[in-house]
């Protein structure tokens, strides 16, 4: 019985963590309809720039040289994350497992090599 | 509900309320100003916050850096004719309600700097101003005096009938026009629906 519904409680706090949050918005949606009528304009609806009217479009493109950045991040330092408890854990591991890391090292090991041809990794 | 009934219910030590008094209640001790000074009033204004005079006793020392969040523009300071626009475009890009303090005598009539042509004359000319303050600069003393005056006509607003606030009535516009640079002057030179010149009589 107490195994059974242990998570009970933090259902409980989960739903009043929600109403919590919703009730004040619904409150505030029929308060609208009620009272306050929508208003909308040209300026209240327009994007905010210090009074300033904005110019051109926030849509802009990125260099896609940060793609680098975010790969050699991944083998450096996400890499060593898992590299760690594999260390730790490794004489207790089965052998799918050790395969299935292999692979994952295989895959990151991958990139450094195109990275490394690519002479990311000189110093310029 | 009857006055006398009300304060005998007090008494007894039951609170009765309106929605209308709860609804005031609340905005009148959490008015949010908007964080920005144009001049040397601002300097006040910000003394105002500060732990000396401590605006936070009316619930109004969160100043925000965006329009969206405020409810109360302190005009603080020389409206210069360049800065007129962008003030009253954030002044329209604030959310309703939404209150307005003139600061100063620079804000409520070009103050010392009337004659200069670069200087508007007043930001009542463009927005509704609801509390006027002169002083060059006001003290903060005055700057709390102001709030308590802002926070008393809030408390006497009403939800229904014909002098509920603006945003409560369907009507009433949301939007006030943003001037424009013209060849001499901003143009137009003042918004009609809000300032009226005011007629001069010499006997």
């Amino acid at each position: 019985m107490a195994a059974d519904n242990s998570y009970l409680p933090i259902i409980i706090l989960l739903l009043a963590a929600v109403a919590f949050a919703l009730t004040p918005l619904a409150l505030a949606w029929l308060w609208s309809k009620k009272f306050s009528p929508r208003k909308p304009g040209h300026d209240k609806n327009a994007i905010y720039e210090c009074g300033l009217e904005s110019k051109g479009d926030a849509w802009v493109q990125f260099r896609a040289e940060y793609y680098l950045y975010a790969i050699i991040f991944l083998i450096f330092d996400v890499e060593t994350i898992f590299l760690l408890p594999f260390a730790v854990a490794f004489t207790g591991l089965a052998a799918g497992a050790f395969v299935a890391m292999m692979i994952f090292l295989l895959l990151l090991v991958e990139g450094l090599v195109w990275a490394w041809q690519k002479g990311v990794l000189t110093w310029k | 509900m009857d006055e006398g009934l009300r304060s005998e219910l007090q008494k007894q030590g039951v609170f009765t309320t309106t929605l209308e008094e709860l609804y005031n209640w609340g905005r009148k001790n959490s008015l949010w100003p908007l964080g920005f000074g144009l001049a040397c009033c601002a300097i006040e204004m910000i003394a105002a916050s500060m732990s000396r005079w401590d605006l936070a006793r009316f619930g109004a020392e969160v100043f925000r850096p965006s329009p969206r969040q405020a409810d109360l523009m302190i005009v603080a300071g020389t409206v210069t004719k360049k800065m007129a626009p962008q003030v009253v475009r954030l002044y329209n890009q604030m959310g309703e309600p939404k209150y307005v303090i003139a600061m100063g005598a620079c804000a409520i009539s070009g103050g010392p700097f009337k004659q200069g042509y670069n200087v508007l004359k007043g930001i009542d000319r463009y927005i509704p101003v609801d509390v006027h303050i002169p002083g060059c600069p006001p003290r903060p003393e005055a700057l709390l005096h102001a709030f308590m005056t802002l926070q008393q006509k809030i408390d006497e607003e009403q939800l229904t009938g014909a002098k509920r606030r603006r945003h409560l009535d369907a009507e009433a516009p949301s939007e006030f026009p943003v001037p424009q640079y013209g060849e001499h002057d901003l143009v137009p030179a003042n918004n009609p629906d809000v300032w009226k010149v005011p007629k001069v009589t010499r006997g």
